[in-house]
């Protein structure tokens, strides 16, 4: 378990962290999912890979613990409607850094759209692999990351960076 | 009057099109790689658009590794909190003995087929850094007699003695060679700190102290080598 633990907790803290928001709640995820990791092992059924599997529990466990949080009060789809207003493209302008406005813009993105960028290109899964961890189907996996990127775009063109696409 | 446009006009994508971050991120399976390959050589507008989407790809992987990492205390936690679970019986633990050992055949969730001999030459790097290390670190130094390994395996061999050293995470391109990487590494004074997670070497330059300036003309530089398919920050 030591061994599973060193390999994954880093990423599986900072995919939980992503969508909580809070350092907090994100080291009490990841204390959760290895211990449902230890307890359902034996459930383990070895058809995705197995950080596939831990961050589907991640996520799981991640949007429970966004409906207990009764001091913000959201259920999922509020939370998917809301996008950080501490994420201020404008202010990223003002640096003159379109490395650093691009970053906040992903920040910005709502939580559908972050999942789902974080897992393309930083946790590298594929599509099926994504499909299997958000609950979607595979072509709603597509079309969530296109219209993520579109998203994506909008916050950067609003804060007056263009980038030549779309 | 024309208004100015901050909103992208909606369209459908294209099969191609929706492929393209699978592209930069090297998860797409060889017969839709050559597709996005062959699509992209034809259509001026969607290599511009992969140029964009591997911006994304740099900085969404900037980003996320400065998240840091979770504190000990997590750890400490799971693992009382494990203690404390009910003992289980011997079969349940053979059975999970076996599901260990079976999610370590499934620790690489997409390794390439060089990644595999490149992983051998990252280890015989890293055996040399941690030797480099023991022989030059001070006795005075000290481990907690509950310092867990894994968690020391989990962070940068270097970390105490690195301080601000430039550090990068790079992906080689499939076609690089062994000896390529070899020479490169030379080159750039740098060292294989560790590395292939995803795929992706955390290098580290030199043994000294960089700008951001620096860093950045570095990173650029490294960028254009022809088997460097992705070179990003890294802490």
């Amino acid at each position: 378990m030591q061994v599973l633990y060193g390999r994954h907790h880093v990423r599986v803290f900072r995919f939980g962290l992503r969508l909580v928001r809070d350092e907090q709640v994100a080291e009490d995820l990841i204390s959760e999912v290895f211990l449902d990791v230890w307890r359902q092992a034996g459930k383990f059924e070895g058809r995705s890979a197995v950080s596939t599997w831990l961050l589907a529990i991640t996520r799981f466990k991640a949007l429970s613990a966004l409906r207990r949080r009764k001091d913000i009060g959201l259920d999922e789809d509020a939370a998917n409607a809301i996008e950080d207003a501490s994420d201020d493209p404008a202010v990223a302008v003002q640096k003159k850094d379109t490395s650093e406005a691009l970053r906040r813009c992903l920040t910005g993105l709502s939580p559908d759209h972050r999942e789902v960028i974080d897992l393309v290109y930083y946790h590298e899964k594929s599509v099926e692999e994504v499909a299997e961890i958000v609950g979607i189907p595979e072509n709603t996996v597509k079309t969530r990351l296109f219209y993520a990127r579109k998203k994506l775009a909008e916050l950067l063109k609003a804060a007056g960076i263009e980038r030549g696409w779309p | 009057m024309i208004a100015t446009r901050t909103k992208v006009p909606d369209r459908e994508p294209g099969d191609i099109e929706m492929l393209l971050p699978w592209h930069a991120a090297g998860t797409l399976n060889t017969r839709d790689a050559r597709r996005v390959d062959e699509a992209i050589a034809r259509d001026p507008d969607l290599a511009t658009q992969y140029l964009v989407i591997r911006d994304e790809y740099a900085e969404t992987i900037h980003l996320n590794e400065s998240l840091g990492a979770p504190s000990v205390r997590a750890m400490q936690k799971l693992f009382a909190a494990i203690d404390a679970e009910p003992e289980r019986k011997a079969s349940t633990s053979v059975a999970l003995s076996v599901r260990i050992a079976e999610f370590f055949g499934k620790l690489s969730p997409r390794t390439l087929a060089w990644s595999a001999s490149l992983g051998a030459v990252a280890l015989l790097l890293q055996a040399g850094v941690i030797a480099a290390v023991l022989m030059k670190t001070p006795t005075g130094s000290f481990e907690t007699a509950s310092l867990n390994t894994s968690e020391r395996a989990a962070a940068p061999l270097t970390r105490d003695l690195a301080g601000s050293l430039p550090r990068a995470l790079v992906r080689f391109a499939p076609e690089a060679r062994i000896a390529d990487i070899a020479a490169l590494l030379e080159s750039y004074q740098a060292s294989i700190v560790d590395g292939a997670k995803g795929g992706m070497f955390r290098l580290q330059f030199g043994n000294a102290p960089t700008g951001r300036n620096e860093v950045a003309a570095l990173l650029g530089r490294l960028q254009k080598e022809k088997i460097v398919s992705l070179a990003v920050e890294a802490q």
